[in-house]
């Protein structure tokens, strides 16, 4: 049985306030696929990742990965498997120095200290990150706390990494180096996103949400060109695919 | 709110010095700890109406802030700024205590003004001695000391996180601040009443930080306690430290050294 796979069935959730924040989504995620989940803001984005390794614990349905119900019994192991990036890295990275926020998580594995230090080293060049090692988290820019964070979920290395607005407040050139990074991994990978762009970059599969439920889900490339789906769902083509305003003289020179 | 604004620069400056590296940032964590809190200790525990007693103490703070290249103008202004603290709590001394204890020059001086003196000058032994340590040390090796000395894991993970926190905090508030006065025009709506408000706001915001921290330290094994990889290592110096300086309070603790050192000048001058 491959850890890899995620299979979300009839899930439905209400917070307590009773806002139906998702309502009867399934769908199934095969290893090493790369999925966009996108939507306008308050779809369910958010609210679905956070199913995914058990912070939220669903109302209706159930989610299994790589065949196993994610239930209390089992979150130890969930959470080993799926490693989730969070939106703001401020709420990441918590421990006083880089080294130590990357060995965090495997440190509560359990691991000896030698094999903990061989993790952060290796997490950390993973993501090009070496230099920082020393440095607090609270003085770092906005892409290397980005690139540190998701250092510190590699560290505990998961199988699925699951990641919500990883490009938001990033500046083009650390956006970009962000897709390279996250291109080069073997990962099952949940991308949830605004920036359409990096779905079309990224990811074959991508999943539309609209008001809790699932509009749409299919080949990237035929979603983003399906503009009426595109308008229901509060969102745009990525600029990518469209032609250049300019060039085609849609705006003036 | 701009004191938020020198607030955090200050900490900054705290942090930058604590990232140098001379013969006091190289005593282990525990030995600077350890001997600090005798030195308190010592300081406090001397009778109300002490100050020259208390003067050869200053001699811990001022050689390590010199050897490990903390400023001195850096650490009065920031002992100016905790000053207003130790200044009201003795300000009542000279009024309540009038009796009169010493003769200086015909001049009477009453017991409250001499116990004022002593507590202002405790205040800034202590005050400095404890800067001093941060700041040759780093607020998080001072966690780590006190963790490695069996404090509670759950006070040192409090301190560690309050350290890491107070960064995002203060920025939030900084722009909560700025948002305000862009909108307020003249003194209209800077009143207590926002004022208020803003408060009430930063704590709930504070409340779901703190609820998605913790959602990030469960997604990462987080089980109550907080593990740390650093170990320290105690070496024949540190003890050294250690026991050195403890001796020397004990020794100005128990003798009164100013006397001792009158007697020495006017017995060679004699």
């Amino acid at each position: 049985m491959s850890h890899h796979t995620i299979t979300v069935c009839g899930l439905g959730f209400a917070y307590p306030d009773g806002t139906r924040a998702l309502d009867g989504v399934s769908f199934e995620v095969g290893h090493g696929e790369a999925i966009a989940v996108v939507g306008a803001n308050g779809a369910g984005k958010s609210t679905l990742l956070m199913h995914l390794n058990g912070l939220l614990t669903p109302s209706e349905g159930s989610v299994d990965i790589g065949g196993t119900p994610v239930t209390k019994g089992t979150l130890a192991d969930i959470r080993r498997t799926v490693g989730m990036v969070f939106q703001d890295p401020d709420d990441q990275l918590f421990m006083p120095t880089v080294a130590e926020d990357v060995g965090f998580g495997p440190l509560n594995l359990g691991l000896p200290p030698e094999d903990v230090g061989r993790r952060v080293d290796e997490a950390l060049a993973r993501v090009d990150a070496t230099r920082l090692k020393e440095r607090p988290p609270y003085r770092l820019s906005g892409g290397e706390k980005r690139a540190v964070a998701i250092a510190t979920v590699l560290a505990m290395e998961p199988a699925i990494l699951v990641m919500d607005e990883p490009s938001s407040g990033l500046d083009p050139r650390a956006r970009r180096r962000l897709i390279g990074l996250l291109g080069s991994f073997a990962h099952t990978r949940i991308v949830a996103t605004h920036d359409l762009d990096l779905a079309a970059e990224l990811c074959e599969r991508t999943i539309v949400m609209s008001a809790g439920r699932i509009a749409a889900d299919g080949a990237t490339r035929e979603i983003f060109a399906d503009d009426e789906l595109l308008a229901a769902s509060g969102l745009e083509r990525p600029l990518g695919t469209r032609a250049c305003p300019v060039c085609s003289g849609q705006v003036g020179r | 709110m701009s004191s938020v604004a020198t607030g955090l620069s200050t900490l900054d400056r705290l942090d930058r010095l604590a990232r140098q590296d001379t013969v006091v940032h190289r005593v282990d964590p525990r030995a600077k700890v350890l001997a600090t809190g005798v030195f308190i200790v010592c300081v406090v525990s001397f009778d109300r109406y002490e100050v020259l007693g208390l003067l050869p103490f200053v001699l811990f703070p001022v050689v390590l802030a010199a050897e490990g290249g903390v400023p001195f103008g850096f650490l009065g202004r920031l002992l100016l700024a905790v000053s207003p603290f130790a200044l009201l709590v003795g300000a009542f001394n000279p009024l309540l205590d009038r009796e009169i204890v010493a003769q200086l020059g015909g001049i009477e001086i009453a017991g409250g003004w001499v116990s004022y003196a002593s507590i202002l000058l405790r205040f800034v032994l202590t005050a400095s001695a404890a800067l001093v340590l941060t700041a040759t040390t780093s607020f998080q090796g001072v966690c780590l000391a006190l963790e490695k000395l069996r404090l509670p894991d759950v006070l040192v993970t409090q301190l560690l996180l309050l350290y890491r926190y107070i960064f995002v905090l203060g920025d939030e508030a900084l722009r909560m601040s700025r948002a305000r006065s862009l909108r307020a025009v003249g003194r209209r709506g800077t009143g207590l009443h926002v004022y208020a408000q803003m408060l009430g706001q930063l704590l709930l915001r504070t409340f779901a930080r703190a609820q998605r921290v913790y959602l990030a330290m469960k997604c990462r094994g987080f089980d109550g306690q907080v593990r740390v990889a650093r170990r320290l290592h105690l070496r024949a110096a540190d003890v050294a430290f250690v026991a050195g300086w403890s001796a020397a309070f004990v020794v100005f603790r128990l003798v009164d050294v100013a006397a001792v050192l009158g007697e020495l000048v006017t017995g060679v001058g004699g």
